[in-house]
C-alpha cells in the first residue's frame, strides 16, 4: 500500500458524495414539504354549491360557503344600483381593471348582464382576508359621512368597499372584492363555483 | 456513603464529562459580580420555557387536534371536566404572555447595557432567532384553541404571505393545506406548536448559553471582566455562577412566581389581554369579529403592518415594514458601534434616544389593540416612521460629530419625511390633509431632540468609563 495521498482523487470522491447526498435529501424533503400542500379529498370538496334566492329581498343579503369561503349573494335596489356610478371617484379600481371577476362580471355592477341587482362574491377582503361586514345604511359617518352610499366595512384594518365590493381609495385593500364563477339555473336559483365558459 | 456517591461520580465522570461541565457552566463559570434587578430575565426566560413545556405535555394528553373538536376539548373536557385541567390551561395560557414580558425585559436590558456588542454579536443574533422561533410558537399555539380569534388571526396572518409578489397565493395555500384556515391548517399547527418548534427552541437556548458563556457576561458597567485577572486567573470583578447567581435567581424566582400565581388564580384572562374575549366563542368561517387584534405581545408589529398604506396595487409594503422592524434588530451590533457599552457613560442623549424608542414600542403597541380609525392610523404611521428613524440616530451616535453633520442630517431626514407624505397629502380629502399636516409635527419633532440637540449642547458626550465594574 502506497503511503501517500492521492489529494485530487479524495477531493472528487468527497465532491461525489456531497452531490449524492444533496440530492437524497432534496428528493426526501420534497414529498415531506409536498405533503403539506392541500390533499386530494380537500380539492375534491371544492365543488359547486347550489343556491335558492327565492326569499331573497331587495336590499338584503345572504350568506353560504363555498369552498369553506363565505359567498355573499345581495339582492341590490334600484336607487343602490345607480349610487354605484356616482361613487367611481372615490374608489381605486372603478373599472375592476386590476380585480378579479369572471368576464361578465367585470362592469359598474359587477354582476351578470340583466341581472344586475343580483351581487355574487365572495366575502373575504382583498387585504388580509377578513370577512368585512354589511353597513347597507347611507351617510354613516365614520364610514365617510356623505361620501358613503352603504357598502362593506372591513373591521380588521378599516377597507372599505362600495355595494360592488369596489374598494374605496386609502384603504388597506389594494383590489375589488373578488366575484366567483356562478351562472343562473333559472330566476331562482344560482350555481356558485361553475359558469358557462369555466367548469370548476 | 459518601465514598460510594464519589466512586460513582468517578465512574460516571470516566464515561462522561459530568463534572467538567459542572464546573464550566455553574461553579467555576464567572460571572461579574455587579448584577443588578435587569439580570434576573435571562433564568426567568429559561423557567418560562420549562413550565411551558410542563404544561404544555399534559394539556395534550387531553387535547384534540380536530377543527370538530378542538374548541370543545380545550373550552369544554380542559377547562371543566379534566381534574387540575382548568390550571393547566391557565398556567400555559399565562406561561406565554409571561414569556414575552420576560424576554422583552430581556431584551430591553441588552439595549441599555451594549450587550449586544462585540464580542456578544453572535449571542444576540442567536436571542433574536429564539425570539422570531417564540413568536412562531406563540402564533400557531393560538390556533389551537379554535376560538373565533384564533381563527380569524390565523387568517390574517396566514395572508400576509400571500402578499408576497407571485408565489403568494400558492405560498399561502401551501402554508394552510386548505384554500381557508381549516382542519388540516389546525393539525399542521399542533404539530408545529407541540413538536417542531419546541425543538428548535431547545436547541437555539443551548447555543444561547454556550455563546454566553464563551464570551462571558456583560454588566451594567458595560466593563469586560476577564481583562482584570488575578493571580489565580480568575477574573477580579468575577464570582461563580454557582452559588452565588444560583441563590440570587431563586430570589427572582420567587417573585416571579408570586406575580404569576396571582394572574393565573385572580385573572387569567387579565382584562382579555392574555385571553381575548372573542376567543370563547367557537370558530367561524362567516363571521369575523368586530374588533380583531393579535395578542399583545405582537400588536407593535402589528401596528405597523396596517399602518403602511399599500402601494402599487399590493400590500406586501406593509408586509415588508413588518418584517422589516424585526429584521432591523438582527443588525442592532453593526448600527449601534458607539465604543462605550453602558448607558451609565454613554451621552445624555442616547438616554433620551432609547426612552423615546420605549415610548414608540409602546405606543405601537397601544395602537395596534386599537381599531384602525382614520387618526390611530395616522398616529401609528408616525410611530412607525420613529421605530425605524430610532435605527438611524443609533448609527449616527455612533461617535461624536461635527455641528454640520447632525444638522445635514436633521435636514435630511426631515425632508425625506415630508417627501414620502406627499403622494398620500396630494388628492386626498381635506380631513386627511389636515391630519397630515398635524402629525409631521411627531417625527419632525423627534428629529430637533434628537439632531439638533447634540449640535448644539454637550449632550452627546459620553463619560469615562471605569476599569473595574462599580458596586
Amino acid at each position: 500500500m502506497s503511503e501517500s495521498v492521492d489529494t485530487s482523487k479524495r477531493r472528487f470522491l468527497t465532491t461525489l458524495t456531497s452531490v449524492a447526498g444533496t440530492v437524497g435529501a432534496v428528493g426526501v424533503a420534497y414529498p415531506l414539504l409536498a405533503s403539506m400542500a392541500p390533499s386530494a379529498r380537500t380539492l375534491a370538496a371544492g365543488a359547486p354549491v347550489e343556491v335558492d334566492i327565492s326569499k331573497l329581498e331587495a336590499g338584503a343579503m345572504m350568506v353560504e360557503l363555498w369552498r369553506k369561503q363565505p359567498i355573499w349573494i345581495l339582492r341590490r335596489t334600484k336607487e343602490t344600483l345607480a349610487d354605484l356610478a356616482k361613487v367611481a371617484d372615490f374608489l381605486s379600481d372603478p373599472d375592476s381593471a386590476k380585480s378579479k371577476q369572471p368576464g361578465y362580471a367585470q362592469n359598474t355592477y359587477r354582476s351578470t348582464k340583466g341581472r344586475e341587482e343580483i351581487l355574487v362574491m365572495i366575502g373575504l377582503c382583498t387585504h388580509l382576508g377578513c370577512s368585512p361586514k354589511h353597513r347597507p345604511e347611507l351617510g354613516v359617518a365614520e364610514l365617510g359621512g356623505n361620501t358613503w352610499l352603504g357598502g362593506f366595512f372591513c373591521p380588521c384594518h378599516g377597507s372599505r368597499f362600495d355595494l360592488a365590493g369596489r374598494v374605496y381609495k386609502g384603504s388597506p385593500a389594494p383590489i375589488n372584492m373578488p366575484i366567483p364563477p356562478y351562472k343562473f339555473i333559472n330566476d331562482t336559483t344560482i350555481l356558485i363555483g361553475e359558469d358557462e365558459g369555466v367548469k370548476a | 456513603m459518601i465514598k460510594l456517591l464519589q466512586a460513582l461520580l468517578g465512574w460516571v465522570d470516566d464515561r462522561f464529562p459530568l463534572t467538567k461541565m459542572w464546573k464550566e457552566h455553574l461553579s467555576e463559570y464567572y460571572a461579574p459580580k455587579n448584577f443588578n434587578f435587569w439580570y434576573f430575565f435571562g433564568s426567568l426566560a429559561l423557567l418560562v420555557l420549562v413550565l411551558q413545556i410542563v404544561t404544555g405535555i399534559f394539556l395534550t394528553m387531553n387535547y384534540k387536534p380536530d377543527a370538530a373538536l378542538a374548541f370543545a376539548t380545550v373550552e369544554g373536557n380542559i377547562m371543566r371536566d379534566v381534574s387540575w385541567g382548568w390550571l393547566l390551561r391557565y398556567m400555559h395560557s399565562t406561561g406565554s404572555s409571561a414569556f414575552f414580558i420576560v424576554v422583552y425585559l430581556h431584551m430591553y436590558r441588552g439595549l441599555m447595557y451594549g450587550s449586544f456588542k462585540k464580542p456578544r454579536e453572535l449571542l444576540w443574533i442567536f436571542g433574536m432567532v429564539i425570539y422570531v422561533a417564540l413568536m412562531a410558537e406563540a402564533f400557531l399555539g393560538y390556533l389551537l384553541p379554535w376560538g373565533n380569534m384564533s381563527y380569524w388571526g390565523a387568517q390574517v396572518i396566514v395572508n400576509l404571505f400571500s402578499a408576497v409578489p407571485y408565489v403568494g397565493e400558492d405560498l399561502s395555500v401551501w402554508i394552510r393545506g386548505d384554500f381557508v384556515v381549516d382542519d388540516a391548517t389546525l393539525n399542521r399547527f399542533f404539530a408545529f406548536h407541540v413538536v417542531a418548534v419546541p425543538l428548535i427552541l431547545l436547541g437555539l437556548v443551548v447555543a444561547h448559553i454556550l455563546a454566553l458563556h464563551e464570551v462571558g457576561s456583560n454588566n451594567p458597567d458595560g466593563v469586560e471582566i476577564k481583562k482584570k485577572k488575578g493571580a489565580d486567573g480568575k477574573p477580579l470583578d468575577g464570582i461563580p455562577f454557582h452559588p452565588y447567581y444560583t441563590v440570587k435567581d431563586i430570589v427572582g424566582v420567587v417573585v416571579f412566581l408570586i406575580l404569576f400565581a396571582a394572574v393565573i388564580f385572580f385573572m387569567p384572562e387579565f382584562n382579555g389581554l392574555f385571553l381575548e374575549h372573542d376567543n370563547f366563542v367557537p370558530a367561524n368561517p362567516l363571521s369575523t369579529p368586530e374588533h380583531i387584534k393579535p395578542l399583545w405581545y405582537f400588536t407593535p408589529y402589528y401596528a405597523i403592518l396596517r399602518a403602511i398604506p399599500p402601494m402599487f396595487d399590493s400590500q406586501f409594503p406593509g408586509v415588508v415594514a413588518m418584517g422589516a422592524a424585526i429584521v432591523v434588530l438582527f443588525f442592532l451590533p453593526w448600527i449601534d458601534r458607539h465604543p462605550v457599552k453602558s448607558i451609565r457613560y454613554r451621552e445624555p442623549l442616547y438616554t433620551v434616544a432609547l426612552m423615546l424608542f420605549v415610548v414608540t414600542f409602546v405606543v405601537l403597541a397601544w395602537l395596534g389593540m386599537q381599531p384602525a380609525l382614520p387618526h390611530l392610523s395616522e398616529l401609528a404611521l408616525r410611530f412607525s416612521e420613529l421605530y425605524f428613524v430610532f435605527f438611524v440616530i443609533l448609527a449616527i451616535y455612533n461617535q461624536p460629530r461635527t455641528k454640520q453633520y447632525y444638522l445635514t442630517w436633521l435636514a435630511g431626514l426631515s425632508l425625506a419625511i415630508v417627501l414620502m407624505d406627499l403622494p398620500r397629502y396630494i388628492g386626498a380629502t381635506i380631513e386627511k390633509q389636515i391630519l397630515i399636516r398635524f402629525s409631521v409635527f411627531i417625527p419632525l419633532l423627534y428629529l430637533i431632540v434628537t439632531l439638533w440637540l447634540p449640535a448644539v449642547t454637550k449632550w452627546n458626550q459620553s463619560k469615562t468609563v471605569p476599569d473595574r465594574v462599580t458596586t
